[in-house]
């Protein structure tokens, strides 16, 4: 393969030119983020090509957190990086105002579910159309490691030694709160996500896609299955590269297909955490149901 | 509704006063006394091709606006003590960010829930210093339904204008109460508005610090963020370019507090000639303190008026000036004592008497007149 090229689509240039800038990310090394960020550019980048989705018509916002800066500032589009836990509350304004803008919401684990939850559930209700790509890393990155609604029970965060609360399962509160797409991966399955996203990002209502990330710098031992029966040599792998080895406790394995796509399981103490599209459904939407109101002329 | 002459409540005026002005966007959580500003809203948005939405709560309500007007919509909330405490985080975002919105507190007696919905006047400094870190707000102090109406125009004039948010500082009393409104014909109030940004500009990479305001959706690949940024949007925490951008939001209201002088919007005054005392008062609470003044100038009392129609910026020069050779000021306000700070700050040698009024009630015209009487005897 050559130095420029990878297995998913086009040289990296490409994709570097036309859709990113203020480059390098401040990432840590191993972070899930670049990959968020990669396969993002490569729906949009199909979409486009496709003729779906117009490149000056695309909108990310953002709360804060690591996960908020996937892209700001480096998607090469309108971006709008909002308070904690609100983007979505900014990103419904914005679309309502603009029907024409494809509205992508950036979010983390804190800042979608637990400061902003209420807007999360709500938007779904509403189904307001907009993406929401929710980066669960199982911790609060940015403020250092301290314990997210999605934390897995009895971990040491840098707030409880032994993390009391037992996780949320979003893609479960999304169908609940009746989203009218709900998907969830992991960083591992770049290419479910790259087809996931094409797919909510023309959905006509509020999508909503979980992707479980590895953040390596506050999160690795939460992924304690692999650790264990580590050799000496392995060990210090794991120590080196903590995001690579992140990674391998993302991969699942296949159960089967649904909505056309398949369904991976991965096991997260001992719990297994399903994988796949689980919800794709047409209704109206709120914008839909304000235009009509429009037709309903009284005295003006 | 159409031109002509009604008899409508303080918040029907003020939801009047955006349509007028070409709000077509807004968002809010139902709380009484903003309710009829509410419910006006969300009844004519939709015969203007507008859009009104309930949010889940008064934050979301905030938020909603801001990104409403980066996609070029004109866009108000309206909300009360409760809401405006919860929309002050966002609020300091529309700051940072240079969008315009416009925001209307019908205040009520707090703190907290308060006496939930009796009128009261305890967020003006709110409205000053209520968001974290450094702002310059334009508020205006309307008291009666026509400024209800006026001054919402005048507010989204301002947030044009300037590129910032604007502040309504209505009371419960002016919402809840019934007068005479006159709508203008379409154009002759005038209404200013916004300057697109196009890439013919000087600086055409440069969206902040500037009057224009630009867009989403029109391919200029905007950076809007609230963390500390070059004026093209990037963040960037270099104390140069925060320090420009601080600056730059109280420059524009420096600039905002000069126009609102020169268009008679800062302040009003009557019975000022050789007048020895001053009532100082704004919003419901000049009603009394007008009425307690024209009593005293029966009984020949030489007490001037002077009403504050803007309250932020402060009208300090024009204030002072009018001041300078006055003995004794009162200042009539429905709370414990705030803008009385401000008025003290400029009183050069004169007593400045704060006559406050708590727990829900306008003041009684008759208990201003005895202090004014009281004191011009002793
Ligand atoms: C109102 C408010 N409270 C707290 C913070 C501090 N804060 C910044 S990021 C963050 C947590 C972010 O966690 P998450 O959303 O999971 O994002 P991650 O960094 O893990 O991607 C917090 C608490 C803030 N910026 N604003
Ligand atoms: S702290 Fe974690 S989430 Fe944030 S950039 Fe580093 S690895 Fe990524
Ligand atoms: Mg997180």
């Amino acid at each position: 393969m050559n130095k420029s090229e990878n297995n998913l689509g086009k040289p990296q240039e490409y994709y570097r030119e036309r859709y990113l800038r203020n480059l390098p990310t401040a990432f840590c090394a191993g972070c899930g983020n670049g990959t968020i960020l990669n396969c993002f550019v490569r729906a949009v980048d199909d979409l486009i090509k496709d003729k779906q989705l117009q490149h000056q018509n695309i909108l990310s916002v953002s709360g804060i957190g690591c996960s908020a800066w996937i892209p700001s500032p480096h998607f090469k589009g309108d971006t709008l990086h909002t308070t904690h836990g609100r983007a979505i509350a900014f990103a419904t304004g914005a679309k309502i105002m603009n029907p024409k803008l494809q509205v992508t919401v950036f979010t983390g684990d804190g800042d979608g579910a637990a400061i902003g939850g209420n807007h999360l559930i709500h938007a779904a209700r509403r189904n307001i159309p907009m993406t929401v790509i929710l980066v669960n890393n199982l911790n609060y990155g940015m403020t250092g490691g301290q314990s997210a609604p999605t934390t897995p029970l009895h971990v040491q965060t840098s707030t409880y030694p032994k993390h009391p609360e037992t996780p949320f399962d979003l893609s479960q509160l999304m169908l609940g709160a009746g989203a009218s797409y709900v998907a969830r991966w992991t960083t591992y399955y770049v290419n479910e996500i790259v087809a996931t996203l094409k797919e909510a990002m023309i959905h006509p209502g509020f999508s909503f896609i979980e992707i479980i990330s590895q953040c390596p710098t506050y999160a690795a031992q939460f992924l304690t299955e692999f650790q264990t029966g580590l050799t000496p040599e392995e060990q210090e792998q794991f120590r080196r590269q903590p995001g690579a080895w992140m990674l391998k406790a993302l991969k699942g394995k296949k159960t089967g297909v649904t909505n056309g796509h398949p369904r991976y399981q991965i096991t997260l103490q001992e719990k297994p955490i399903d994988l796949g599209v689980f919800k794709q459904e047409k209704r109206p939407t709120l914008i839909d149901y304000l235009q009509e109101l429009w037709n309903n002329k009284g005295d003006a | 509704m159409k031109a002509g002459l009604y008899f409508v409540d303080g918040g029907v005026a003020c939801a009047e006063g955006a349509i007028y002005a070409g709000c077509r966007f807004f968002a809010g959580y139902p709380i009484t006394p903003a309710t009829s500003i509410v419910e006006q809203m969300a009844l004519r948005l939709p015969q203007v091709k507008g859009y009104f939405v309930q949010m889940e709560d008064e934050l979301a309500s905030m938020a909603a606006i801001i990104g409403a007007s980066w996609s070029g919509g004109k866009t108000m909330t309206a909300t009360s003590g409760p809401g405006f405490s919860l929309m002050q985080e966002n609020l300091g975002y529309a700051y940072l960010t240079e969008t315009p919105v416009v925001v209307v507190d019908a205040q009520r007696s707090g703190p907290s829930t308060g006496q939930a919905t009796m009128p009261g006047q305890q967020d003006v400094m709110q409205a000053r210093y209520g968001t974290h870190g450094d702002i310059a707000p334009i508020a205006f102090s309307p008291w009666s339904v026509q400024e209800m109406f006026d001054f919402t125009i005048h507010a989204f004039n301002y947030a044009e204008k300037f590129r910032t948010p604007t502040l309504v500082m209505a009371d419960g009393e002016i919402c809840y109460m019934r007068e005479p409104l006159t709508i203008p014909k379409p154009g002759a109030f005038p209404v200013l508005n916004r300057k697109r940004f196009t890439k013919s500009h000087p600086r055409p990479e440069e969206i902040f610090l500037r009057y224009e305001m630009p867009r989403f959706g029109d391919g200029h690949n905007l950076l809007v963020t609230g963390s500390a940024h070059r004026p093209n949007g990037v963040r960037d925490y270099t104390p140069t370019f925060h320090r420009a951008t601080i600056e730059w939001i109280f420059k524009k209201s420096q600039q905002a507090g000069q126009a609102l002088y020169e268009e008679k919007l800062d302040l009003e005054v009557s019975y000022l000639d050789s007048a020895e005392s001053i009532v100082v008062s704004f919003g419901a609470a000049a009603r009394p303190a007008y009425h307690a003044v024209q009593t005293a100038q029966k009984n020949g009392v030489n007490v001037g008026f002077v009403r504050l129609k803007t309250l932020w910026p402060f009208p300090e020069a024009h204030l002072r000036a009018l001041l300078k050779d006055i003995q004794r000021i009162f200042v009539v306000e429905m709370n414990m004592g705030m803008m009385v700070h401000e008025v003290a700050r400029i009183a050069c040698q004169a007593d400045v008497i704060s006559i406050p009024k708590v727990a829900g009630e306008v003041h009684d015209a008759k208990e201003i007149l005895k202090a004014v009487m009281e004191a011009d005897a002793a």
